[in-house]
């Protein structure tokens, strides 16, 4: 059974359709591209996932939760990731704090405990620091803990914004554009370190991306979404290939 | 500070025994004070303003500072808290025979209050930013015309003759456990929380922080504090009236906020101490007696125009302090810092650069 799936999922804004009738069904462990040019609606099928908008009609199911009508901590805390497509970390809390937060939903103390520092307070903060702290170190940022993220390069808060993510404990990890702004050699080893990050953390990926090298390089199956519709879906040769995904572009050719 | 002295400064403040031994020697000396007259009553009723006024300061800048919101109930929820413990005392309890009873009162005051915050919370938390201000700002009101016409709270005449049970081991005392509260509070998930919501709301719940929660509990805790002191504050004064908890009240506060520094428990202590004993330096009569050395022809019309008119000069000048310290200096004195004392330990070496241990066990692995 999928892992995610979307049914027929349509979303306006206002009078404008942003997504008519999505379909999608990610299977548990796969690796999945979506892409199309600027408007297309994929960012919009991000924020219908995890909740940010409501889909206008439509399901679309977790596991075995209809995900339409959640709101975005319930369904992040079932363990859907996500990264944006701007850059969105806290910018004026420490690199450890953007982690800690999205233990939010994994901590299990009461506000009283929490009022009190008493009771199952202070095993949960030591065990959300050594968690935090064993992410960032992955991540290479772990001398920064105590930085503000904002004064971080923009190369590290593209990081830092994965870590986050991977701190709320996800199953499912939805990437926006993670190589927006890299040069090709950063985006060689952000490939890498994604197919690193699958398999460690044991993730179902679904990634946005304009650069051609990084879906066509990394994905196992590829979606095409053009004003709204999908165009085509397949394995990257597919793709690759097909006469009306270079259409779609037209102007800004996808770069090989 | 030259470097040593820094240094003295830093082994100071890393000392287990400081925070407690602070405490003690406060709550000695707020025994001692009164019992053998070490400062005058004047200048103890001034302490006890201060000590009420951080109460209040910190827990208003868990909402305006911490969240990032801009709350003007202060000032009403303080209303409900001391009126709730001022009829406690005055016609239930029997503080008369058992002193001891107050300190109930008092907690009955906060608790009241957190209620209302409670209410208050679900219609304001709709709205953010200016129409949140708008709201506080209607309820603020609200809560001023129902205690006028409820005239068995004595309506708009107030309650005189509340007895002076606010003395200065207790103003110390709540003033700590309110502190100590807030400050368990923000070094906890909901804490960070709220700082989050502060960053971007949007960004919290896609990272899992169930920020609805995370609000109404700061507001309600907020307003806890509010409630504290209001009750402290009526058995200080003896006297207490609509009118004594109004805007300018909660402009008073907002100053001691953003001139401490949002976001800062310690801002807020510095913020409102300064605060309170400005004020009390800006007396007209301690005004008049600072500038006496002026010649007369300056002195008299000064005196005549600006120093015997402060009471009202106050609604003018602190509203407009309150616009350019925002405009200004938006941080304040400690704006998003903290005092390090108030940084649980595990926090504090959880951001140690370069630690790879992230300070694991009591920091007995990395003593410098
Ligand atoms: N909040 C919103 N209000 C109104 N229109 C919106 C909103 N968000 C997106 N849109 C519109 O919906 C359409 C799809 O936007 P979306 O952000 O999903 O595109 P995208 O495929 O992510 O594009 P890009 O590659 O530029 O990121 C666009 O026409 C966009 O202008
Ligand atoms: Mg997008």
């Amino acid at each position: 059974m999928a892992l995610l799936t979307a049914t027929d999922v349509r979303h306006y804004f206002g009078g404008l359709c942003a997504l008519a009738g999505f379909n999608l069904a990610l299977e548990e462990g796969e690796l999945m591209g979506l892409i199309g040019p600027n408007g297309a609606g994929k960012t919009t099928v991000f924020n219908l996932i995890t909740g940010v908008y409501r889909a206008s009609s439509g399901s679309i199911r977790f596991k075995d939760t209809e995900l339409v009508g959640k709101t975005p901590h319930q369904i992040t805390a079932l363990r859907i990731g996500r990264t944006f497509q701007n850059i969105r970390l806290f910018r004026d809390l420490s690199v450890l704090d953007n982690v800690r937060i999205a233990h939010y939903a994994r901590a299990r103390y009461t506000p009283i405990e929490a009022l009190l520092h008493l009771g199952r307070y202070r095993g949960e903060e030591r065990r959300i620091v050594d968690d935090s702290r064993r992410l960032l170190s992955i991540f290479k940022l772990e001398r920064l803990a105590g930085e503000t993220a904002k004064n971080l390069p923009y190369g590290m808060q593209r990081r830092l914004e994965i870590a986050r993510a991977l701190a709320i404990g996800p199953e499912l990890l939805l990437l926006d554009e993670p190589a927006a702004g890299m040069n090709p050699n950063e985006i060689d080893q952000l490939m890498d370190f994604i197919q690193w990050i699958r398999r460690e953390f044991r993730l179902t990926i679904l990634l946005i991306e304009h650069q051609m090298k990084l879906v066509m390089g990394i994905c196992e199956r590829i979606q095409v979404l053009d004003f709204g519709e999908t165009l085509i879906e397949g394995p990257p040769e597919a793709i690759r290939s097909d006469p009306r995904v270079l259409e779609a572009y037209l102007g800004e050719a996808p770069v090989a | 500070m030259s470097r040593p002295l820094r240094r003295r400064w830093d082994w100071l403040l890393e000392q287990r025994w400081l925070l407690p031994g602070l405490l003690v020697a406060g709550l000695a000396l707020s025994f001692a004070i009164p019992e053998y007259g070490l400062l005058n009553r004047y200048v103890q009723m001034v302490l006890m303003y201060v000590g009420i006024n951080i109460i209040l300061a910190v827990s208003l800048n868990l909402v305006n500072g911490f969240m990032g919101e801009f709350s003007l109930a202060h000032a009403g929820f303080m209303a409900v808290g001391a009126y709730t413990a001022a009829l406690l005392t005055m016609r239930v309890l029997p503080v008369a025979e058992f002193p001891a009873l107050f300190p109930v009162a008092v907690l009955a005051g906060g608790l009241a209050a957190a209620l209302l915050g409670l209410v208050v919370a679900v219609p304001s938390f709709k709205v953010r930013g200016d129409y949140l201000a708008i709201i506080t700002l209607a309820f603020l009101m609200i809560v001023k015309s129902v205690i006028e016409n409820i005239d068995a709270v004595g309506g708009p005449r107030g309650i005189p003759g509340i007895g002076k049970l606010t003395t200065l081991p207790w103003v110390f005392f709540w003033a700590v456990a309110v502190v100590w509260l807030v400050r368990n509070f923000v070094y906890s998930r909901y804490g960070r929380g709220v700082l989050a919501v502060r960053e971007d709301e949007i960004a919290s719940e896609l990272m899992s922080v169930h920020t609805r929660r995370v609000k109404f509990l700061a507001f309600t805790l907020s307003s806890f504090g509010a409630g504290v002191a209001g009750a402290l504050f009526a058995h200080l004064l003896q006297f207490i009236s609509p009118r004594v908890f109004d805007v300018i009240k909660t402009t008073d506060i907002l100053i001691m906020v953003y001139l401490g520094g949002i976001a800062s428990i310690g801002g807020s202590i510095l913020g409102a101490t300064l605060y309170t004993v400005l004020l009390e330096i800006l007396r007209p009569s301690t005004v008049a007696a600072l500038l006496s050395w002026l010649p007369a022809v300056v002195f008299d019309p000064l005196n005549e125009h600006f120093i015997r008119h402060l009471g009202v000069w106050r609604m003018v000048i602190m509203p407009l302090a309150l616009v350019l310290v925002m405009l200004y200096w938006p941080r304040g004195i400690m704006g998003l810092r903290e005092y390090r004392g108030f940084i649980p330990r595990l926090d504090r070496e959880a951001h140690r650069r370069g630690d790879p241990q992230g300070g694991r066990r009591d920091g007995a692995a990395h003593r410098d």
